[in-house]
């Protein structure tokens, strides 16, 4: 079944703080990853790599440019689930 | 009435019996190359883990350190060049189509005739040589092969490129393969995948440099690169060691190859490999030197003393191919 965007911000949440050490109340979906959490496109693959494992969904490397926000990756995860 | 032929008797079990390395002979650290790419020595050894790269100069080739590389396995394993049967050089930056390398080098080092031939695996080129060199030797076909890895990659390096020409560095690691009384090579989980060639490659042919009047470098899609090598890297590796029957508490070192330190650390990771492991971090120093990172990496765990004879290493190579080769093997 698949998650609501509540529990999928809850669980790549997670997968962020376990990456990049971030305190889990940073993380909110306006969040820019780049600029507001300062993550480098390394460790963003490596988020989007547990976030395909752990939501059983495939992410493009060509969308992941497109994935500025945490909002951003949470919209596109819950529509893969779909 | 037919005539029945003979072939060569198998013999049950090789190893590696020496190997060795040698460097280009300058350090370039990270300050001398941020320039043309806007970037800083923080900037780079966050991202790569890289302090410095080595690199050789112009009166210095491939096959240089190919030979240089080859006389110090020969030396470790205790066998004179007139006994080997093979010579396989791996490498990506000979740029001379024929005749092969290896000849050249077999030649050198008094090798002659054995049989010689290159081949073309970039950074997985050295697993992938072990991998013939286990075959040739246990299917009787040689007794002593040599696997080269020989790289200068300054050679392909465009100063103004981000990508990969920071990482990249000059040197030769090489192995010893023979004749064994007990298993001392596990089986090698190999592979690629020409629909992504695009990733990591000379981004022109020969043909159209020369048309443009142009030198050819290389390109990689890093983040990508970092995503397949750190998550689709570690379930090959762990094949290596379900492939050998040992599990990763009982290995005593891991040396994939130098690509980034970043990746070695998640391929750790992924693999859930016990502390106090020895690691093959040669990259800090030596940069990424495609087919010669691993030997390098583990001739350096020698000489700090952090491994020993007669321990496992799980060694994996990967890279433009994309390409992949891994085993586990007792050291010699």
């Amino acid at each position: 079944m698949a998650l609501s965007e509540q529990d999928v911000l809850a669980g790549l949440t997670e997968i962020i703080v376990e990456e990049t050490g971030i305190a889990a109340g940073d993380v909110a979906s306006e969040k820019s990853f780049t600029d507001d959490l300062d993550i480098d496109s390394l460790s963003m693959m490596t988020i989007v790599a547990q976030a395909e494992d752990k939501f059983e969904v495939t992410i493009p490397d060509d969308e992941v440019k497109n994935l500025s926000t945490v909002g951003d990756a949470v919209a596109f995860i819950t529509k893969a689930q779909a | 009435m037919s005539i029945t032929i003979q072939q060569t008797a198998a013999t049950p079990y090789s190893r590696v019996l020496g190997v060795g390395g040698v460097r280009g002979d300058r350090a370039v650290p990270n300050d001398e190359l941020v320039g043309p790419i806007d970037s800083s020595d923080e900037w780079i050894r966050q991202r790569t883990g890289i302090i410095t790269r080595t690199r050789s100069g112009p009166e210095v080739d491939v096959l240089d350190l190919a030979e240089g590389a080859a006389r110090k396995a020969l030396e470790h394993a205790g066998i004179d060049a007139s006994q080997l049967d093979v010579v396989i050089l791996s490498t990506v930056t000979y740029f001379r189509q024929t005749p092969a390398g290896a000849t050249q080098v077999a030649d050198r080092i008094g090798a002659t005739p054995s049989a010689a031939y290159d081949i073309s695996a970039a950074c997985a080129g050295y697993t992938y040589g072990i991998a013939q060199a286990d075959a040739l030797v246990r299917s009787g076909v040689a007794k002593h092969v040599l696997v080269i890895g020989a790289e200068k990659m300054s050679d392909f390096v465009d100063p103004t490129d981000r990508s990969i020409s920071f990482l990249l560095g000059d040197g030769a690691g090489a192995a010893v393969v023979g004749p064994s009384d007990f298993p001392g090579i596990g089986p090698t989980i190999w592979g690629s995948d020409g629909g992504r060639s695009e990733v990591i490659n000379q981004n022109l042919t020969w043909r159209q440099a020369i048309d443009e009047g142009t030198w050819p470098t290389l390109r990689q899609e890093g983040p990508t690169v970092f995503k397949w090598a750190s998550f689709q890297m570690a379930p090959v590796a762990q094949q290596a060691l379900d492939a050998a029957g040992v599990t990763a508490d009982q290995i005593q070192a891991f040396i994939p190859h130098q690509a980034n330190m970043r990746i070695i650390d998640q391929l750790i990771k992924q693999l859930k490999l016990p502390d106090g492991i020895a690691v093959g971090r040669d990259i800090a120093e030596t940069g990424n030197t495609s087919a010669a990172s691993i030997p390098l990496a583990l001739e350096r765990l020698y000489r700090e003393g952090q491994v020993t004879s007669g321990d496992l290493a799980l060694q994996i190579g990967f890279g433009a191919g994309l390409v992949y080769g891994a085993q586990v093997i007792v050291l010699p």
